[in-house]
């Protein structure tokens, strides 16, 4: 695949150095090209890359709030095409806060309705932007500071929230889920999205060295062992039609991935057995 | 131009299709929601060439209605009471963000208790939001109000958003005639809008809603007041624009034999038309009292109003709204805002009858003042 030379989402940044967020959303602008108008959702995002008077966008962009990227999206979609501009690719990113908490009844609207628009959550499993409280796409086991170890607790208490068959479950066309670190297939995922008419949804696994605890430079190895162990599997749903898009040829322990993350540093073997077996359970669901 | 006898929903609609709006993201509410039914027929029949965005909560509509101004297009919405509420934190990214969008507001209580009668509690709790209030009197009114609301928004020196207000039910589901003017008069009134400040166009890439930190955000609310204090003046100005080519006029504030009153009441919305008549009532018996009407809460019309009262000795506020322990919001202001003895008077929440005897006694009490603040019609047990 030709990754174009172009960066939409300017340098100069107020990203952490190895900030996921920033790497999927240059990714996601390749795919689209110019020809795009975004919606952000509050957030890391939306904070790290339009410090007034400056911005990162070089495509059109939106902000309103936190919980209503979808609305935005929906409005923003309605008064383009109303405009005859039916070519204009629309894509709205939310991080997981933003998308699969206190955005979730505005995103399912918007979805529901059916607006040619593209939404990407861009998934680093905690409310980073505040300084890493427990979402509810926080996985087991995770230490935020919401969900602390402690002499009672041994981190995050419940699984991660299965937002993309939430999405699928809208029966929209195209739902999919991606890494920063597989970025063909990511960027494959995102043209199809844009080329698809109607509502798609993708779920993109984007590792956070601040949140998760790791050296910058590691960022893409973090994504890349998420999916190797079977800890985030890649697929896509297209009219109705499950598809896994990259099969590991042999999934690694999760203990690796567990073990390189501060995280998860604080659980214990039969925790971490704990986990090994929600993640055959997955992978058997999926057929990894 | 034709008269029909329709409800000041009917009206609003009318005025909406009229302003022929590219995006009308509405969700329904007792007392508004007949107006998102008449606005889904227009589109459905071809009358308005909008896209009717059927969103899932008053939230989202009012997220989508800056979503797709901010991308370019004229836009409307309605709501009422607690759909007001639930819009609150982004009526103030609306203003914030200027894009000029006009809503109606069928006037209701809030709960708790649940209420789903008029007063204008859910208005007069998004005063700081940033946005114009216009509460309107009458069916007429209303579709004139809301005609102008977008010439007033869209005025460069202005761009902020407006909310017409109308009594639920007193005004929402009460028929009268209405004089519904030509598509061709409306568009010389109010051509289309181009959007010069912000706008979502992938030729000119731009950001809209950004961070501002302390360097920049104190400038960006000072800008919304000096757009706050430039509606004055365009609102005047829109208003004898509108006199010319439909011949209703209107003003900010409408005095009503306040020349040589000795005591006026003041009031907003369809109450006025109450006071009124008890105005000439108490005009034959010999008793100087006059009314000013307050159509323009934000921008608060102060200089129109020291001196539509200047003459007077006493003002009686009527409010339909209540700031617990201070009286109602009008009242508050006036007091602020107006050097004259002035009495507060609660009226009518959560849809409590304002009588003729209520409007009797709020003038007696006013002439013969026992406290600051008094409830009218409250049951005595």
């Amino acid at each position: 695949m030709k990754i174009p030379e172009e960066e939409l989402l300017a340098s100069g940044h107020r990203g952490c150095a190895g900030c996921g967020a920033s790497i999927g959303v240059r990714l996601a602008l390749k795919a689209l090209g110019r020809n795009t108008v975004a919606i952000s959702a509050t957030g890391c995002l939306e904070v790290m890359t339009t410090p007034y008077p400056e911005t990162a966008w070089e495509i059109p962009w939106i902000h309103v709030a936190f919980e209503n990227a979808g609305a935005v999206a929906s409005g923003v979609e309605s008064a383009l095409r109303i405009q005859g501009k039916d070519d204009v690719n629309v894509v709205a990113f939310g991080g997981d806060g933003g998308t699969v908490d206190i955005g979730l009844q505005s995103l399912s609207g918007a979805m529901e309705r059916g607006h040619n628009l593209t939404y990407i959550c861009y998934d680093n499993e905690a409310y980073m932007n505040t300084g890493i409280q427990r979402s509810a796409s926080t996985p087991f086991g995770a230490h935020t500071t919401t969900s602390p170890k402690g002499k009672n607790s041994f981190g995050e208490d419940k699984r991660k929230k299965n937002m993309p068959m939430i999405m699928a479950a809208h029966g929209i066309p195209y739902v999919a889920t991606a890494s920063i670190s597989y970025p063909e297939d990511f960027m494959k995922k995102v043209k199809k999205a844009a080329e698809i008419d109607g509502p798609a949804y993708i779920h993109l696994n984007q590792p956070c060295t601040t949140g998760w605890g790791y050296e910058p430079e590691k960022t893409i190895e973090m994504g890349r062992l998420a999916v190797e162990t079977g800890a985030w599997v890649l697929y896509e749903i297209e009219n109705g039609e499950f598809k896994v898009t990259y099969r590991p040829s042999e999934r690694k322990p999760v203990k690796e991935y567990l073990e390189a993350q501060k995280r998860f540093k604080h659980l214990n073997d039969e925790q971490k057995e704990q986990i090994q077996e929600h993640v055959d359970e997955q992978c058997y669901e999926l057929g990894v | 131009m034709t008269k029909e006898v329709m409800t000041a929903n009917k009206a609003v609609a009318e005025a909406a299709r009229l302003a022929k709006p590219q995006v009308i993201p509405v969700f329904p509410i007792t007392p508004q929601t007949s107006i998102s039914e008449y606005l889904a027929q227009y589109v459905a029949d071809g009358d308005v060439d909008a896209k009717y965005v059927k969103v899932e909560s008053e939230h989202s509509a009012i997220s989508a209605a800056v979503g797709a101004s901010g991308a370019g297009v004229r836009v409307f919405t309605a709501t009422s009471s607690q759909g007001l509420m639930l819009m609150h934190e982004i009526l103030f990214a609306a203003a914030g963000m200027r894009v000029p969008i006009v809503m109606a507001d069928a006037n209701r209580s809030i709960s708790a208790p649940l209420s789903i009668w008029n007063d204008q509690q859910d208005s007069i709790s998004q005063r700081d939001a940033g946005w114009l209030q216009i509460y309107v009197e009458n069916g007429q009114e209303a579709l004139d109000t809301t005609l102008m609301a977008y010439k007033i928004a869209e005025n460069e020196n202005v761009l902020l958003p407006v909310m017409v207000c109308l009594d639920g039910f007193i005004l929402t589901h009460t028929v009268e005639p209405v004089e519904i003017p030509d598509q061709s008069t409306v568009d010389k009134f109010l051509p289309p809008y181009t959007p010069k400040h912000a706008y979502l166009d992938t030729n000119e890439p731009m950001s809209i809603g950004t961070l501002a930190d302390p360097g920049y955000y104190f400038e960006a609310r000072h800008d919304m007041e000096v757009a706050m204090e430039n509606s004055i003046d365009v609102m005047k100005k829109t208003e004898e624009e509108f006199e010319q080519i439909f011949g209703r006029k209107y003003d900010l504030v409408e005095p009503y034999k306040c020349d040589d009153a000795e005591i006026i009441l003041v009031a907003m919305g369809s109450v006025c038309s109450t006071i009124r008549v008890i105005v000439d009532e108490l005009r034959e018996s010999g008793e100087k009292v006059g009314l000013l009407k307050i159509r323009a809460y934000r921008p608060f019309p102060q200089k129109d109003i020291v001196e539509a009262v200047k003459n007077c000795d006493k003002l009686a506020i009527v409010d339909k709204n209540i700031s617990f322990g201070m009286g109602g919001a009008l009242y508050t202001d006036m007091k602020a805002k107006v050097d004259k003895e002035t009495y507060g008077f609660i009226v009518g929440l959560g849809g409590r009858d304002i009588t003729p005897d209520s409007i009797k006694e709020i003038y007696n009490k006013t002439k013969n003042p026992e406290k600051a603040v008094t409830w009218i019609g409250l049951k005595e047990d």
